[in-house]
């Protein structure tokens, strides 16, 4: 079954801006077919280029005909749930398609798996017709008609500007923006903006004064109400007095987000370091795992000139064009400005972590409320005796807000990564041993495994 | 990809004219359903993420259960059901 396995010289997981950057950098290096790009939506180009039955950008179009013409080899619609370094060197790449086991052998790895949106938890967060913010918006590329829909759009971050512009675009009405932020430290953030061209706002022809949308700052989403599905969500919001003050906004859909996670999953299952919850890597973006390289989101928020910069760098090292890639180097220290930054603009407020109340859902797969867990020491006694986390989104969604409420760490995650079928698990568990007997180890000394 | 192109499913036993190139999830949003699944203790839920974490948007498409509607896109005859 092994020689069933495609092997390359480097599997790049991510199919998003910094994925299709770090496989055409690799590729006009080593040549067509030696480089695999693997991703889990059907079309490449991530989330901030996600296309559904929208026509594609011209900068998405422009990145994945580059990779095209390089000779990249596409692998859509797989979702990778295990990999491992192999014994002789180079790494297994095991994943599903379609219901059946995805295998793939590389010698080197670029990590471009992007970020996942924080969500807290509060009265009603669980009701239908709540969404991310960006989540709202995937659904909306991928046909979900917003038209004539009041969308009140809440939580954190320039993400939440960008998506009441598409909505309003879309044909809804977005009744306010609700930021928990404080105006000024937005507005100090903003300014630093025109020294980074292409950046979301400007991207999208929009400043905080152009929107004409009412925003709210130091506001957050209180509770959301209704019958069986979302009626009406209550805002708290300080007012000019200091006093905090509600105010109910009637409405169709809220679209709600706390800011953006490094997705890192697959790179912990690897042994990857990570530091203050983004992937620790040098200077070209190897990590902690020799082989292993990260490009964009998984190594801190910094958006998608980072992710494209980043991808360069990753792939030409991961090629071993480390020259080449060092010549990045300074363009990609001016982003990591706009990282640290953006950062500092969006902290999370002390507030946020009082939302949930005892009987709030936290865990949506396993239904474990706020009041069981916060009861349980540590993430592994609620892990254990809630079952918080253990549900198919293997703690996805729950992780980052109770890394926030409750300062709990993520466990170490355990393959699979995603569920699939135990015929898939079955067909993957040979596949991954046909690929360690054919890799075995030298018999050399120094060879680092 | 023609915006105006159609594809023919069925969700919940009723026939449905989805977009070309929509994923399963916004499909059944846009058939009027926002719930796609009931929680363990039977609360109705809708996707989430909209992009294959959250596992809210789960369904079942053409007989395979659990499927993550949202990465999936839709198919002429494709029968869809959600959880009730």
């Amino acid at each position: 079954m092994a020689d069933s396995v495609s092997a390359y010289q480097i599997a790049v997981v991510g199919g998003g801006p910094a994925g299709l950057a770090a496989a055409a950098a690799a590729a006009e290096k080593l040549g067509a077919g030696r480089v695999a790009l693997v991703d889990d939506n059907a079309a490449p180009g991530g989330q901030i280029w996600r296309r559904g039955r929208l026509e594609p950008l011209p900068e998405a179009r422009r990145a994945e005909a580059a990779a095209r013409a390089a000779g990249v080899v596409f692998e859509p619609g797989v979702t990778v749930v295990d990999a491992r370094a192999l014994p002789g060197g180079g790494f297994a790449l095991l994943g599903e398609r379609a219901g059946a086991a995805f295998a793939l052998r590389a010698e080197r790895l670029v990590l471009a798996t992007g970020a996942v949106e924080r969500f807290l938890p509060f009265p009603g967060w669980t009701l239908p017709g709540v969404y991310g913010a960006g989540g709202l918006q995937a659904l909306y590329k991928s046909g979900f008609g917003l038209e004539g829909k009041r969308i009140l759009v809440a939580g954190s971050g320039p993400l939440l500007l960008a998506v009441a512009q598409a909505f309003r675009k879309a044909g809804a009405k977005v009744p306010a923006i609700v930021e928990q932020a404080p105006r000024r430290a937005v507005l100090r953030f903003a300014a630093r903006l025109p020294r980074h061209p292409r950046k979301l706002f400007q991207a999208l022809g929009l400043g905080l004064s152009l929107l004409p949308v009412r925003q709210l700052y130091n506001a957050f989403p209180l509770r959301v109400e209704g019958d069986g599905k979302l009626q009406r969500v209550v805002v708290a919001r300080y007012g000019r007095s200091g006093k905090l003050r509600a105010e109910t906004f009637t409405c169709d859909y809220l679209a709600c987000g706390f800011g953006l996670l490094p997705s890192l999953p697959l790179a912990r299952l690897l042994g990857c370091a990570v530091e203050n919850g983004r992937l620790a890597a040098g200077e070209l973006l190897e990590t902690s795992v020799a082989g292993i390289f990260a490009a964009g989101e998984s190594l801190g928020i910094g958006g998608l000139s980072r992710a494209e910069i980043d991808g360069r760098i990753a792939g030409l090292a991961a090629a071993g064009a480390a020259e080449q890639a060092r010549r990045l180097l300074p363009r990609r220290r001016a982003e990591e400005k706009f990282a640290t930054a953006l950062a500092q603009a969006y902290e999370l407020r002390e507030e946020l972590r009082d939302l949930a109340l005892d009987n709030t859902v936290v865990c949506r797969c396993e239904d474990v409320t706020w009041g069981e867990i916060r009861r349980c020491p540590a993430g592994r006694d609620a892990k254990l005796k809630t079952r918080a986390g253990m549900g198919p989104c293997q703690g996805r969604v729950c992780g980052g807000a109770l890394e926030f409420l409750a300062g709990y760490q993520p466990d170490l995650p355990r393959q699979p990564l995603y569920p699939i079928s135990c015929g898939v698990f079955a067909d993957l568990s040979r596949l991954a041993a046909d690929l360690r007997e054919s890799s075995p180890e030298p018999t050399h000394p120094g060879r680092k495994t | 990809m023609s915006a105006e192109a159609k594809v023919a499913l069925r969700i919940d036993g009723e026939t449905f004219e989805a977009e070309a190139g929509s994923s399963v999830a916004a499909a059944v949003l846009q058939s009027g359903r926002l719930a796609t699944r009931h929680s363990r203790q039977g609360d109705p839920r809708g996707p989430l993420c909209g992009m294959g974490i959250c596992f809210e948007c789960r369904l079942t498409v053409d007989g395979v259960p659990n499927v993550r509607s949202c990465l999936l896109p839709v198919a002429s005859g494709m029968e869809i059901s959600t959880d009730g």
